[in-house]
């Protein structure tokens, strides 16, 4: 839900990366954080645990630049991925006006990748959302490591709806603002449409 | 799901309504955030604090809470209390929508504060009403013809928030 403040000339919108546990929603968030300017971002607030696990949400700030005479301002949020937080992370979607999921590339983490994209589509289909029409990019994480699953492969199994898919390495970058530039394009074209 | 729209009028009202409460309430800070985390309007002593990072914490609090009173069967707890050594924060929910976050140190009481809240929620409550209403003349109008200035972004103005 597009927070649209005339008052301020502002708009603002939610982008939450979700996936299953370690895939590297948080990574994505701290690259994306070390490498914009100060000027343009707020605080990264992370609610996680002793072991640097997400047990709420981390939460980051980021100033775009002007549309049209509005600030564009994206508030990027990830969710606890695992599976006992379910609770959780269905309250981050509350709102949302654009998804990334964060896929991790390991053959072992195949199902774990399905099982959460299910529960992406339940999730959001409880607050009012669908899949098939909200803004929405897939990434393919953790390509750089020796386990990982072909990219074609994996485009068969979780590309749900031909939505903009790009590969990525987290913890260097690769990947991520390409990620984050598809999802906000996705989103401010929806602003068109209202 | 209809987007939320705050407009000039309404801002200077809300405004003023909790500048008011600050006052009244004798509160350090007084502020307004949605459901979703995004801050609507702010009073008081704000430099020192982090406004954005607070309304979020808000929001994703409020959501827990929700969620806790939906487990045990109530429909919401309408009011947070966070007591600290020296500032408290408390929180109310008007109009389901909207959280009200007042904070507080000993200049102050709860009494007091929650006196004050009362008040000032049936003011913010009728200012909510009126947004709601513009938001859908405007939406009529739409309709009738008249474009969302949003409705000519091109391509170009979004590629050039992208530029490096």
């Amino acid at each position: 839900m597009t927070f649209i403040n005339y008052a301020a000339r502002e708009i603002n919108c939610k982008i939450v990366y979700y996936g299953p546990g370690l895939c590297g929603k948080t990574t994505n968030l701290q690259y994306i954080y070390d490498r914009t300017n100060p000027a343009a971002k707020g605080k990264l607030i992370s609610l996680a645990t002793e072991t640097d696990r997400t047990l709420f949400f981390d939460f980051l700030p980021l100033d775009l630049g002007t549309v049209r005479g509005f600030k564009t301002r994206f508030h990027l949020y990830t969710v606890p991925g695992q599976v006992f937080y379910d609770a959780s992370r269905k309250l981050i979607l509350k709102g949302v006006d654009g998804v990334v999921f964060v896929a991790d590339s390991q053959e072992a983490r195949m199902d774990a990748n399905v099982e959460s994209l299910q529960n992406l589509e339940k999730n959001l289909h409880e607050h009012g959302f669908d899949l098939a029409t909200i803004p929405y990019v897939l990434q393919l994480n953790k390509r750089d490591l020796p386990t990982a699953v072909a990219a074609d492969e994996m485009y068969r199994q979780l590309n749900f709806k031909g939505e903009p898919t790009f590969e990525a390495t987290a913890p260097t970058g690769v990947g991520v603002f390409d990620t984050l530039k598809a999802v906000a394009k996705q989103v401010l074209m929806e602003l068109r449409k209202k | 799901m209809t987007d939320f729209v705050l407009f000039d009028e309404e801002f200077q009202q809300i405004k003023e309504v909790i500048g008011r409460l600050k006052a009244d309430a004798q509160a350090k800070v007084v502020f307004i955030v949605d459901k979703n985390g995004q801050q609507i309007a702010a009073q008081g002593d704000l430099e020192s604090l982090d406004t954005t990072s607070l309304a979020s914490l808000t929001a994703g609090n409020v959501a827990a809470t929700d969620g806790l009173a939906k487990l045990i069967g109530e429909k919401e707890f309408p009011v947070l209390f966070h007591e600290g050594e020296k500032d408290n924060v408390y929180i109310a929910i008007v109009d389901q929508r909207v959280i009200l976050v007042i904070i507080f140190d000993e200049h102050s009481s709860l009494g007091l504060v929650r006196l004050r809240v009362r008040k000032a929620t049936q003011d913010l409550e009728r200012i909510f009403v009126s947004i709601q209403r513009k938001v859908e003349e405007e939406k009529e109008r739409r309709h009738e013809g008249v474009d969302s200035p949003f409705a000519e972004i091109t391509d170009e103005d979004i590629d050039s928030l992208f530029r490096e």
